[in-house]
């Protein structure tokens, strides 16, 4: 992860639009990528702003609480259904959910 | 040498193969043993029907959220412990994502920016057993928590693959190595080590076949001295014996592409077992943009020292210490103590038995769980937790024989019944046994000498031989005295009343 | 009873306990509202009138045989963002046509247990992205107000729904305001509560660690009402916290009893300029100086505070929210529940064409937005900067804090707008200008009605608090309301009666 920072004019090209819809697979044709770059150039010059502050010394927050986790206990619970859970899937065939055939 | 304290750095030139360095590191994903998962409360359990121990969180339904099991913690900070590491008392996690069937998330959780291991080590004993052995201190440099993804099955359904997420959600430790071994042996060394240790620790099952530890091999050659070369990485190692091959294939593969003028391409290989030879999976070209970021749906778990201190009281002693304190406190060879501190299950079993016999017969305690019980449950190939006999009936054997009731003789007839649990489940089966069977052994002076007497008159020729110089001869005497006495006669016994007759 | 829909959750409460109605009758009354005019707006994506007689039918058994739960019969519906067990359960999204949910979430099975009837699913902006009910799949909501106007989002069919008279309180969301805005919109009291005090196991994920759970009603007491059992820790959502649970009815009844005519006396209640900066509608800024005006010469006093740029907490959210919707919304893929695209040929094409049929173009432009900012080259000028920044503008919070009890500030810039078709996105993230920066420091925050605009349109105000102290805010508006009759004011649809 580089440290690069945001340039004053962080124009997204068409071409990165369809590199990050590939990777969030999305289907996203020529045109459409075009416009999704314009629109979110406009959403990352918004980024202009906090570009200037000064963020020296600042810990990133993640949780607003920084409260922390409490555990589970390790007990299993035997109360799967998997009929019911299925009943939503789209292909199921033997209790497994289909999908085209992946060569590995 | 018993224990690897010394940290080598010396470059063993003996290793390089054809004048090049090896370096390898490791990465070992280790399922824990715990009754849940690791975010749901989905059993762990395998060899269910598809998608049956499947939750709708390890599912991944809209809007549900995970939440971490505190067995897993408890057994990453005994790893943590047993791996002498920095444990990572503040740590988080990260989602890793990417599309895959069997991740039904799109993103796995794991731990990348503060893993719950920190920095350890791992001292092992590389061609253990072997005259070439050698002590060295493996480094690691970490090991996080993260969640199994589920399988995909490809011949359950004609032209389409199936998706099982059973397994999605099973605790998995990651554990990565320092790029700190040199030779295919080495790694095996280091991979053994890490087995024993987790199986010791009681934390995994550690099966390999079964996939619940599973090695990935980065290998990289370079000449002497040079920056590290371009490494590969040898995916999914389900066997000890692979792993070595496996390795050797990659090591001679990379040095011909490099004699032949070209140039290593990083990528992930796969071990074919069948042609004995490493192949391309996929190239670098072809990785993922993981966008690694804080999962937002877990907080950061903060481990109290109270909550470390007890995990460290209740840590088993480790298989480094007690092999130590098995040579130096009971006086075992190293060979011996190396056998018996291979599971703890083993070490427990041979100590029992020394409980209950003394420490000064540790060795006749070694010789025989070493000897006859292990050679017994060998041959099934079975496992000391299999053994039909319990710790205090083979001390409750060995009693007997420090007792002078059984002779070596007698005493394998006794465990052989034992074995095959004639004598009961109760401690004194041997007992029973002995009684049973009448196979006490004759210390009676007086029998015995009358024994001795009639041996001595029946054998003449042999008694002339002995007194003629012909020492072998005596030998002969007593084997017709225990053979009068079928075997119970106190073979010390016997021997000192045939000196003193024959004068 | 032509007025049922028009009376308060309390006085629902008390009619049903006095015998005046039962909840059955109170039930068919918003069901027959509902069939009638539910098609002006669109309110509703799913009803469950034939469940809800039944459970009506079976409070008013339980009510017989001496069941005493305040909120026994007592009709609401749900926004579609939380998981209702065999119901339809679509988020507003395509991706979820088909989504009968196997499971209840956590706050659908509390106020379940606290006997309340459901009348079905509310419409909302898909996945909760959007601040005017556009991005829904199943059609755009209207105001109730105005029908030309939208109810604000992405809670807008839960604002249009109460606002209408169709139900007495309702379930909303909010990660950016998106109860406040809405509530503002359609005249309606509506309150986001502290961070990790709903559970958020069930509410589909749009950003994790800014979105929760809230409440609507006309008035500060109905959103009491129904928040009381929404909230508490629960041991399946980890960033549910583990806090002292207030009793809110009881904190606004003991409130009010110790009312004097100046209620507000020793409130500090702070006003910061960046809420009032260029933008702003002038009606609105308006309306809301009145009310301030009102809270003065009730006791109160105004106290200048600073608060971070809303500039940069515009920039802040936009970066943050999207980056965890980008990671939350991939499990939406086509294998195990949703929505699947025809016969797709290979792995890739399943996923790439169930993705982009299945979520509309509001969703996919943040899911784009988000991995951008997550992947490798930008991960630290986007994301880490972002929550560098978010810790900045918590920092600034508290700061205000020290000298004010609550903070005011209009909730919208604007009211109720027209839908316009061609608004870039950077234009319309500005209408959620005064309320993101709640959210993202898990601040508590309700929106009041405070008056009209002379197009007769209705203006919220915010009254954002301290962590924790949902119960301060619900007893001043409330104590407001008490003084004032903004809350009273009913819509068009609301005044119809069938
Ligand atoms: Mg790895
Ligand atoms: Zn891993």
């Amino acid at each position: 992860m580089s440290q690069q920072s945001v340039t004053s004019d962080s124009n997204v090209s068409r071409e990165e639009i369809l590199e990050i819809a590939n990777l969030a697979r999305l289907g996203v044709d020529e045109n459409t990528a075009s416009s999704y770059a314009d629109d979110i150039s406009k959403v990352l010059n918004l980024m202009h702003t906090i570009n200037n502050v000064d963020t020296t010394d600042v810990k990133p927050l993640s949780n607003i609480h920084e409260a922390c986790q409490e555990l589970r206990v390790d007990v299993a619970k035997h109360d799967i259904n998997r009929e019911r859970n299925q009943s939503v899937a789209p292909a199921v065939e033997e209790g497994l959910y289909l999908v085209p055939q992946v060569i590995e | 040498m018993t224990t690897a304290t010394a940290t080598d750095n010396a470059v063993r030139t003996e290793l390089f193969v054809d004048g090049y360095e090896v370096v390898i590191g490791i990465e070992i994903h280790c399922q824990l043993n715990t009754e849940s998962k690791i975010f749901s409360s989905a059993p762990t359990d395998f060899g269910h029907e598809p998608n049956s121990q499947a939750s709708i969180v390890d599912l991944g339904l809209p809007g549900v959220l995970p939440v971490l099991n505190s067995g897993v913690v408890d057994r990453a900070l005994k790893f943590g412990i047993g791996v002498n590491a920095e444990l990572g008392l503040f740590n988080t996690f990260d989602r890793k994502n990417y599309f895959y069937p069997d991740l039904p998330k799109g993103y796995q959780i794991t731990q990348m920016a503060n893993p719950i291991v920190g920095e350890g080590y791992i001292d092992v004993v590389v061609n253990e057993g072997d005259k070439n052995e050698y002590p060295k201190r493996m480094g690691i440099t970490r090991a996080h928590l993260e969640e199994d993804a589920g399988k995909s099955v490809h011949d359950a359904v004609d032209g389409m693959t199936g998706v099982d997420l059973n397994r999605a959600g099973t605790p998995l430790i990651e554990i990565v190595s320092e790029p700190d071994m040199r030779s295919a042996n080495e790694a095996l060394a280091y991979i053994k080590a890490i087995h024993q240790l987790v199986t010791w620790l009681g934390i995994s099952d550690a099966v390999m076949a079964e996939g619940s530890f599973r090695c990935d091999c980065n290998v990289s050659v370079r000449k002497p001295g040079a920056d590290l070369g371009t490494r590969t990485e040898l995916k999914n190692l389900n066997s000890f014996r692979f792993i070595e091959r496996a390795i050797n294939r990659e090591i001679e593969r990379q040095i011909d592409i490099i004699e032949d003028g070209g140039k290593v391409v990083q990528a992930t290989m796969l071990y074919d077992p069948e042609r004995d030879e490493t192949r391309t999976m996929r190239t670098k070209e072809d990785a993922n943009d993981y966008r690694y970021f804080p999962d937002p749906d877990l907080l950061p778990v903060r481990i109290e020292q109270h909550t470390v201190d007890a995990i460290k009281a209740a840590m088993p002693e480790l298989p480094v210490a007690r092999r130590a304190r098995f040579e130096d406190a009971l006086g075992l060879s190293e060979y011996d103590a190396r056998i018996l501190t291979g599971s703890r299950q083993l070490a427990d079993y041979f100590e029992d038995v020394v409980s209950e016999i003394g420490e000064n017969h540790a060795k006749l305690a070694a010789n025989w769980v070493m000897g006859e019980l292990l050679g017994a449950l060998n041959k099934e190939d079975q496992d000391i937790i299999d053994s039909p006999i319990t710790a205090k009936q083979l001390a409750g054997l060995l009693k007997r024989i420090n007792d002078d009731t059984l002779s070596g003789k007698l005493a394998k007839k006794v465990f052989s019944a034992l074995y095959d649990r004639e004598g009961g489940s109760d401690d004194d089966a041997a007992d029973k046994i002995i009684e049973e069977k009448g196979l006490k052994q004759e210390t009676d002076t007086g029998a015995i000498k009358a024994m001795v007497e009639e041996v001595i008159a029946n054998n003449e020729a042999m008694v002339e031989e002995y007194r003629g110089g012909k020492a072998k001869a005596f030998n002969g005497l007593v084997g017709q005295v225990m053979k009068a006495s079928r075997g119970s006669a106190n073979p010390q016994q016997v021997n000192q009343i045939l000196k003193e007759l024959l004068g | 009873m032509s007025e049922l829909h028009l009376l308060s959750t309390q006085q629902l409460i008390s009619g049903l306990q006095d015998k005046k109605f039962s909840s059955l009758e109170l039930t068919e009354h918003y069901i027959k509202r509902i069939d009638a005019l539910d098609s002006k707006i669109n309110s509703f994506i799913t009803h469950t009138s034939e469940t809800a007689r039944a459970q009506a039918q079976a409070a008013d058994e339980m009510r017989a045989q001496g069941d005493k739960r305040p909120l026994l019969g007592v009709p609401m519906a749900h926004k579609d963002i939380f998981c209702t067990q065999g119901v339809l359960t679509t988020c507003g999204s395509k991706m979820l046509h088909n989504f009968i949910s196997p499971y209840d979430a956590t706050i659908v099975s509390n106020i379940d247990k606290a006997g309340m009837i459901s009348l079905g699913k509310l419409n909302m902006d898909e996945f909760a992205m959007g601040s005017d009910n556009s991005s829904s799949y199943y059609g755009t909501v209207q105001n109730p107000w105005n029908l030309d106007r939208v109810p604000g989002g992405s809670s807008g069919g839960s604002a249009a729904a109460v606002a209408a008279g169709f139900v007495p309180v309702t379930t909303g969301s909010d990660t950016g305001g998106s109860i406040r805005q809405p509530a503002s919109f359609c005249g309606l009291t509506g309150i986001k509560p502290t961070y990790g005090r709903v559970s958020r196991f069930g509410m589909i994920a749009y950003a994790s660690s800014l979105d929760q759970a809230g409440s609507m009603g006309r008035s500060a007491k109905d959103c009491a009402y129904l928040l009381q059992p929404m909230i508490g820790h629960d041991p399946r959502d980890a960033t549910s916290i583990k806090h002292e649970l207030p009793d809110y009815i009881q904190d606004i009844n003991d409130a009010e009893a110790a009312a004097s005519d100046k209620p507000f006396d020793g409130l500090r209640i702070g006003v910061a300029k960046e809420y009032f900066s260029k933008g702003l509608d002038s009606e609105v800024e308006k309306a809301t100086r009145a009310a301030l005006k009102q809270y003065e010469d009730l006791g109160a006093t105004i106290v200048e505070v600073n608060i971070t740029d809303p500039e940069i907490t515009l920039a802040t959210y936009y970066m943050l929210a999207p980056a965890e919707a980008s990671s939350n919304l991939s499990r939406f893929d086509g294998v195990r529940f949703g929505y699947r695209c025809e016969n797709p040929t290979d792995l890739i094409d399943l996923y790439t064409r169930s993705r982009s049929e299945g979520f509309g173009p509001e969703v996919q432009r943040r899911i784009l937005t988000g991995t951008y900012a997550l992947s490798a080259g930008y991960f630290d000028a986007y994301y880490t900067k972002a929550q560098k920044i978010r810790r900045l503008i918590v920092k600034d919070f508290d700061e205000a804090f020290a000298n004010c009890d609550v903070i005011a500030s209009p909730t919208s810039p604007t009211a109720a707008y027209k839908l316009s078709e061609n608004l870039d996105p950077a234009t319309m993230y500005l209408g959620d200008v005064y309320t993101i920066g709640v959210n993202l420091a898990g601040l508590p925050a309700l929106s009041q009605p405070v008056g009209l605009t002379s197009d007769g349109l209705p203006v919220g105000l915010q009254l954002i608090g301290k962590h924790w102290q949902e119960s301060q805010l619900l007893t001043t508006a409330h104590l407001f309301q008490q003084h004032t009759n903004h809350h009273l004011q009913h819509s068009a649809i609301a005044k119809e009666t069938v």
